[in-house]
Parts: structure tokens; sequence; C-alpha cells
């Protein structure tokens, strides 16, 4: 059946549309070119006035995993507080920070957003991470493995094993546990926490593997690179919420000489040492980075006021932070030679400095970061605030009137701190269609999303053209997802299935040879049940594999 | 309503499968490191099966015969009965939920549609964990970072091997760690009485230190070791009949360690208020790692139900005794429990689930079983159905006692046998 959305104003930057009229035809889930002769459309959506875009794509969001459980599990108030009713078509769910899976696929959807990217998915936490990403419907998923904190890889570098094997071990972990990218959670930091570490700078020394951060990020970023996976080494870099940390990303983003590198929420590696308080903002300096290194993209995990739970990766923080749990209550965990979590829940609060100043940071680096290519809009749900803020947020980088309405209620020597208010920038909706849709996929490598070109996916979303931003982006007329209408007036209609998109460049088999004596010798998981089989992702209907391509970039 | 028969049953035989590795399904350790082999349609045990293991994988026959009220009957006459005992139910609990992660998603979703309850058959154990958790936090480790990283152990109130047979064998006195641990000369405490400590024994003959003490007063012991860390000085000239220089001893012996483990069993602290034990383990260690680095171990969840609580978690927002009867789940650690809802005949119908062995079901009337083939009913429930063992009859998926790995169980043997989840899928 060939649908046609008639008369919206499309914004595909993709392609330089910027708010022309168009008509979009949509057969078999794909977008297609106008039928010659104009035959009839077997559905058609009048919009005119209103604004059509692809899917939203949201590049770090921790919707899967052990982690967002163990946080489940730790916040029954929050579940107890924000219940979700089934509906006629729909299942119930409960949660407002850590929303339960299937209600977390329904509100994305809701929200217009058609895939969304699980950041830190712990190798031997795999399978788990998949089978809740399974039950998380409507939306694609897809998941960044964690490396650089594991023994295999700690001690390869350590004995200086050639950057081939590295690669290999890089590529098995991709393919075994179903995995889009690579991400790095302060680099050797979690590892040397159970040692007994409490803080490790880029330069500093592992106290057990004669190792930097550095080096592990170099070796990291270069494999992903050789390997020709799409989206570059995702990095949670080291000190991360320590006043004073601007000077360590500043010096990550030096250390990646040229290779790519995404720096993920970097409004919590912004932070300067100065004023009164010892706590500054440092996103001018980041931003400036970030602008003269084409190499980097960065998202932001902007903050919102409220209650929300912090969920990581990174251990040595998370018990750093214990102190601020609010309410009083924590988890760490060190898992498996892999990797470890912390779970700290927090509440951001306008009248406090410190929050003030990390909301207005966010924003500062929004605005000065010129290149909406290179900056991505996230939360780090939960981390920064629950990814159902988005909306809220776009009218603040919307709306300058707005944003200083907010900007007077927070903290007033925050405020004092922040050059926000002289900060004039307003994005246009096709910035936001550029950092919301088209960059994540161009980033992600996911070349039939995040645009409306013939052939690419029908994953589009209508909205009603408001003045109020916020209000606009938090309900959509319509979203479509590969073709079917799944969302109607901001409500679910119809449930179905996401993919799960992965990266599987070729290495050589070989790796077997040095990694499964070390597994089998060490490990308390057999080699055979670390491969994630396609069957456990798309079995039962639940969804399929979709393959991003990847293109060595130098014999490895 | 048809119900898909397998091919072949277990008893024509199929060609014998040569032997290869497979995962156990019969405790919470999911070791996949056994070789078994298929002969005759049936499963032998060759290479690292424990008792447990052997008898699971090599005895799971019973009558195969579904029954209504105790009289033989189709399957699709037992779905079909249960379907409307649940119809008719205003309140169902949906417990003993020993199954798969397939199972547990198809029992949620019936639950969900019939408004009922949710609890597993080691609710009580699961509670004084769960309890703490939703309570403190807690800081804990996994299996393979006990392998290779801890020097001190101690077991408070709990053997291990009780419940996990190849704990020692597996995890404590292997021979090769990361990081240079000489596991001949890990130090291993048991805190308690009543407790198999042989296999605390290292290799080289090295005893593991036993501080004798009735278990009930685990709390009393752990809140004086933490005392004692935190550089209180103790009144008493004894706890619990432990005096204290001996728990002096301790503090040092956990304050010297560079990485030390804490492991409980909540199932085997089986008493009032047990959970405040658990509590003392866990602010125990946290206060420790201010100097080292220590974490707790937190044993015990056999019968499938780390992974009926983690499915449950994820997909409800809450861990098990949850209830869908407003029309969203909502938890409550008492009024959702097994024991109340059926004392107290707020359940007025009970789907009770064990797929793993036979566990007898409590006495509830409607009462509908889906249970191993052996499973004994003190009396004879109105729907029985035979169900497949996870890992054993059917593929399955299950989480791993430390909640962070699970396991893909293949299928080792046919079986005419329906699943959990497929029983569940059609019971509506």
């Amino acid at each position: 059946m060939l649908t046609r959305l008639s008369g919206g104003k499309v914004y595909d930057p993709v392609h330089g549309v910027n708010g022309e009229v168009r008509d979009v035809f949509i057969r078999d889930g794909r977008i297609v070119a106008p039928p010659p002769g104009g035959v009839k459309a077997g559905q058609d959506y009048e919009l005119s006035g209103a604004v059509v875009m692809a899917g939203g794509i949201d590049i770090h969001t921790h919707i899967g995993g052990g982690k967002m459980t163990i946080a489940r599990m730790l916040l029954p108030e929050d579940h107890s507080a924000h219940p979700v009713a089934s509906g006629r078509i729909t299942r119930s769910g409960s949660g407002l920070v850590t929303p339960s899976t299937i209600t977390t696929g329904y509100r994305y959807a809701e929200m217009g957003y058609t895939a969304c990217f699980e950041p830190a998915m712990l190798p031997l936490n795999a399978r788990q991470a998949h089978m809740e990403m399974a039950d998380t419907p409507i939306v694609d998923k897809g998941a960044y493995a964690l490396l650089g904190n594991d023994d295999f890889f700690l001690r390869l570098l350590a004995e200086g094993r050639e950057q081939a094997l590295i690669n290999d071990y890089v590529a098995w972990t991709l393919e075994t546990s179903q995995a889009l990218a690579i991400k790095v959670v302060n680099p050797g930091g979690i590892s040397a926490f159970k040692f007994n570490q409490r803080m490790l700078d880029l330069d500093e020394e592992h106290c057990y593997y004669p190792l930097t951060p550095r080096l592990i990020l170099q070796r990291l970023a270069q494999a992903v690179f050789d390997l020709g996976v799409p989206h570059p080494l995702h990095v949670h870099g080291c000190n991360l919420g320590v006043a004073g940390n601007v000077d360590t990303t500043l010096k990550t983003i030096a250390a990646s000489d040229g290779l790519p590198l995404h720096l993920t929420h970097v409004q919590f590696h912004s932070y300067g040492t100065e004023g009164d308080r010892r706590f500054s903002s440092g996103a001018a300096r980041i931003a400036e980075s970030v602008n003269a290194h084409q190499n980097i993209s960065i998202d932001v995990g902007q903050i919102m006021f409220g209650q929300t739970v912090t969920a990581s990766g990174d251990t040595m923080a998370q018990h750093r932070n214990r102190a601020s749990a609010y309410p009083k209550k924590w988890v760490c965990m060190d898992i498996e030679c892999d990797a470890g979590c912390g779970v700290v829940p927090f509440r951001y609060r306008d009248k406090s400095f410190v929050n003030s100043l990390q909301w207005a940071i966010g924003l500062e680096l929004f605005l000065l970061v010129k290149d909406p290519w290179r900056i991505f809009l996230t939360t780090d749900h939960p981390n920064g605030a629950p990814f159902t803020t988005y909306p809220h947020l776009i009218r603040l980088l919307m709306d300058k009137s707005y944003r200083n309405e907010r900007l007077a209620t927070i903290h007033r020597g925050a405020a004092a701190m922040s050059t926000l208010g002289s900060l004039d920038r307003e994005y246009s909706l096709y910035e936001i269609a550029i950092m919301t849709r088209a960059a994540p996929a161009r980033s992600l490598g996911l070349t039939d999303r995040g645009h409306l070109g013939l052939g690419a996916a029908a994953d589009i979303t209508v909205y009603k053209e408001h003045r109020d931003r916020e209000r606009m982006f938090s309900q959509p007329r319509f979203v479509f997802k590969d073709g079917e209408l799944v969302v109607k007036n901001g409500k679910v209609i119809k449930i179905t299935h996401g993919g799960t998109h992965v990266a599987r460049p070729d290495y050589d088999r070989g790796i077997e040879r040095t990694l499964r004596p070390h597994l089998e010798k060490y490990h308390t998981l057999g080699w055979e049940n670390r491969k994630l089989r396609d069957e456990e992702i798309a079995g039962e209907g639940r969804g399929r594999i979709l393959i991003a391509k990847c293109t060595p970039r130098q014999a490895a | 309503m048809t119900v898909p028969q397998a091919a072949i049953n277990r008893e024509t035989g199929k060609p014998a499968r040569a032997p290869h590795a497979a995962a156990c399904p019969f405790c919470s350790l999911l070791c996949d490191d056994l070789i078994v082999e298929q002969a005759g349609g049936r499963v032998r045990v060759l290479k690292n099966g424990c008792d447990r293991a052997v008898s699971g994988f090599e005895n799971p026959d019973g009558p195969n015969q579904p029954r209504l009220k105790g009289k033989p009957a189709t399957i699709e006459q037992c779905i079909e009965r249960a379907a409307a005992i649940l119809r008719g139910a205003r309140f169902p609990l949906f417990a003993g939920l020993g199954t798969d992660v397939g199972g547990m998603r198809a029992v949620l979703s019936l639950a969900e549609r019939t408004g009922g309850a949710l609890d597993h058959m080691h609710g009580n154990a699961l509670q004084r964990n769960i309890g703490v958790l939703q309570g403190t936090g807690w800081m804990t480790t996994t299996l393979t970072e006990l392998k290779n990283r801890a020097d001190l152990i101690i077991f408070a109130g709990t053997d291990a091997v009780s419940a996990h047979p190849r704990f020692f064998e597996r995890l404590v006195w292997n021979q090769a760690s990361l990081f240079q641990l000489d596991s001949n000369a890990r130090q291993i405490i048991y805190l308690g009485a009543g407790l198999n400590t042989k296999p605390g024994t290292s290799p080289e003959g090295r005893k593991p230190l036993h501080i004798r003490f009735d278990p009930r007063r685990l709390i009393e012991i752990v809140s004086a070791l933490r005392a004692l860390a935190a550089g209180y000085r103790l009144q008493a000239a004894s706890i619990a009949g432990v005096r204290i220089p001996v728990l002096n001893s301790i503090v040092e012996k956990m304050k010297a360690a560079r990485y030390g483990v804490l492991a409980w069993s909540s199932a085997e602290l089986d008493y009032p208020h047990a959970k405040l034990a658990v509590e003392a383990c866990v602010e125990l260690v946290k206060d420790l790692n201010d100097t080292t680095r220590f974490s707790g171990l937190p044993l015990g969840g056999n019968d499938g139900a780390i992974t009926a609580v983690s499915v449950c978690a994820w997909q409800t927002g809450f861990p098990l005794r949850t209830a869908f009867a407003a029309g969203y789940p909502a938890h409550d650690a008492h009024r959702y429990s097994t024991s109340h809802l059926v004392a107290s005949g707020s359940a007025d119908a009970v789907v009770w689930i064990s797929a793993f062995r036979a566990a007898p079901p409590p006495a509830a009337k409607p009462l509908v079983v889906l249970g191993a083939p052996n499973t004994h009913c003190p009396e004879e429930p109105d729907v029985f159905i035979p169900v497949a063992i996870p890992g054993l009859d059917h593929a399955a998926q299950l989480v791993r006692c430390d909640s962070v790995v699970s396991l893909y169980l293949e299928r080792q043997q046919t079986s005419s046998l329906p699943s959990v989840a497929l029983v569940a899928r059609l019971s509506t």
C-alpha cells in the first residue's frame, strides 16, 4: 500500500531540506519516489502546516542492562509514584526516572523517537541487556560494548601486544555481545578501583598494570578506527564530576591525536575551579576545543532539576559520590573482571549552587558548540534527567526568552558565574533535526535512518507546529515506524517490535587461540556462552538484526 | 487450540549425541562446564556434575500425564480448565515461578491480563535481600571477581555448598587466578553453626577458621564486628558466646584483606527479622571500603529465583510480590507474599509453577500446577500439567546468582512436555 504524507513542512538536513513543503511517500516501510502520473495513495495524511522530520534517535540513553534493573529495584518509590496502567493494546508498567522496559518503548515512541542506544553494555551482561531491549517495544535499539577495564584487554596492553590483536579482540567483542559500537568508561579506572585506587587521571598510572588511561584510550580509538566501525570510540572520560576536570577533558581531546572520538555527557566533564566555591564552568574552553577539532563529537548530558538516579559503569566515581546520594542509598558492584556498576540516586536542586551551575554548563555547551552535526541532545538518561525532559530541553535551546526566565530561577551565585544569560543563540528546527536525527544516524552509521531520502526507512515523526516548542515536541501528531503508524496525537496506537543495530567488522578468528584459554582459565562463563546468538535477539518475532556496514580503514 | 507435540518422545530414543558441554539449570551458579552425552533418549552427565546436577539431568522422570482433579486428561483440556479458572478468579496468585526468562515473560503477561499477583517459592529469602537493597543499597561482587581476587572470604551463616555444591571447586580452590593470587592461601572464615565446613579446607590442607555461635545471633556478631571495625570498644566480654579478642582478630583480618568478600545466603537466614542480619552485613562491607576493598556476595536464588525477580523488575519496575489488581503493577512485600495471600484467602486461585524440580504447592483452591512430572501434591490440584525442564527439555535463558551474568542453555533432550511459556501463553 502506498501512503502519502502531503503538505507538511519537511526538515531533512541530510538532503539540505529546510522546512520546504513537500509530499513524502511510503511503501513497504520505506520512503519511495512520488508515483509517476499521480497514482492514488491508499492512505493520505493531510499535513498542511505540520512539521515533518525523520524519527528521533537517542545516541546515549541507559535503557537496558543490569544496572538499570538494579536502579529499578533500588527505587520502588519512583515506581509507586508513577504507575502506568495497561490500555486497550498497551501493557502496564511504572517509573519516571527508570521506567520499566515496556513503558520506556512507548514513551520514546510517543515523543517521536524511533531509535535509542544503550551506551554501556558490559559484555558479560550483554545477554540481559539484549533481553531488556527486546522487551522495549516499537523503537529500534542498539548497544555499545564496554571495554578498557576488562583484564584481558589490560593484559594485552601491559604485555605490549600488537594493535592487530587488540583490533581482533574489539571485533570479537562487538560480534559476541551483538554491539554496534565500543565505549570506554573511566579508562582503567573501574579496574583500578578494584585494586583500591580511588583516583586515576589521564596520565596517571594504574596501580597494578603499568598503563595510563591515555594509552587505553588511544589503543581503543585506533582499533575502532582500523576496524571501520562507524561510530567512533564513545568516551566517558576520567574524573567525572570532579571540579577541575575541564583540564582532563581538554587533554583527552588533544590525546585523540586526530582519531575520531565521541566524548559523552561532557557536561559532567566541564568543571573548572574558579570562584569562592572552587567550582566554575569550563564550557567555553571545552566548546572552543570542540569547535577546533573536527574529529571530536560530543553529547551533553544536560541535567534538569528534580529527582533522578545516576547509573554508571564508573564505580570509582560513583563510590566517590556516594555521600551525595538522595535518598541515602546506593549500589556499587565489581563485575566479572570485566567492568563495574554504580547506582546513586540523586536530586538536582535549583537552590544548590553546584546543581544550578551544572544546569547552566550544559546549556552553555549546547549554545557555544557551533556545529550541530557534532553535538547531540542527551540528558544521559537517567543520570542528568529522564529522557522525557527532552521537549523541555528543546524549548530551552530554541527560545531565548524562556531560557532567561528559567535562568532567573536558579541559584543566584551560579547564575552570576555563568555566561548563559549573554548567549543569544536560538536553535532552529533545522538544527534540532540535525542534532536529534541526522547527526546521530550519521555518527552511528545508520545510513537508512535519520533522513527522509528515497529508500530510507520510513521512521517519520509529524509535529503540529506550535510556538511552545516543549508542547510541540511532547506530543507528535503522527509517528511512523518502518512505515506503520504507531503513534497518533502522542498516544501509542500500534505495538511493533523494533530491530537491533549491530556492527560486525571482519577479524582474524585466530584470536580464539589467545582468548579462549584466558576465558576458560580465569572466567566463570564458558566460551560458547559468551556468544549471543541471533535467535536470542530476533527469535519469537521480537525483532530483527540490522547490520551497520563497517569499512576497514587500514590493514589491521 | 492445539499444543505442538515434540516429534519424538524421550522413551522412543533419539540418535545418540556425542559428549558435549552443557550448562546446568539446577542451581543458580549455572555451571556451564558439564560434559553430558545423550544416548537412548536420555542424558548422562559424564564430567563436572555435582549430585544436584546428576539427579536433575538423569532422573527428571515422572508420569507425563496431565490431570484434571486427579483424572487423566489431555493437555488441551487442562489448559482450557486452567483458563476457565483464571477467567473466574478475581485475584489469582502466580506462585512458585520456577521457570526461565521465556516462562517469566509469558507468566507476567498472563498475570497482568488476569489482574493477578506474583511471588516466588523463595519469596521470603528474596525479600530479605530486596528489602535491604531498597532500604540502603549495597556493595557486591560477582563470581569471576571472587575467583580471581578474594584473599579473604567470610561465610556469614552459610556454607555455600549446601545450595551450590561446586562453589569451592570452581570459585575458591581454582588453580589459576589473575593478579598472582595464591588461591591456597585464601583465608576462609565461617560464622555460625550447623555448617558443612569441610570444603573450606584448602587443597594443601589449610583449615578454615570457624566461629561457632547460635546462627540466629548473626546480627549481633556482625554488628559487633562493625562497631569494632569503626574503632568502638565494647563493654561486653563476649557476644553470642564469642570472646571480643576473637572478634577483634577477625576485624584485623578484614582490614588487612586486599579484596575481601562477605557471602551470605538469605534463604539460610530463616528466622524473624533476619533481614536485619543482611543489613548488618551490607553496612559492614560498606564501612570496610573506607580503607580497603570488600564486597558482599548474596548466595542462593535457586529454582530460577534470580531470573524471576529480574524479568519482573525490568518489565514492571518492581521486584516480585507485585500485583496487577489495580490495572498497573504495585509492589507490597507483605500483602503479596504467597503465605499471606493463601492464608488470608485474598487470592481466589493459585497457579503454582515449578519446572526445575518437584516442589510441593501450597494448599489452595482452586489450584493449577505447572510442575515437574514427579511433583507430589499433598492434595490433588484441580489442574496438573507436567511441564518441560528449562535447559534440559527446551532451550532457556537464565540469570545467574550474581544477577549479572545470564546464560543460554541448549536443549539436551526431546520431550513431549510443553514449556511453562507455552502453557502460560495458551491459558487466556
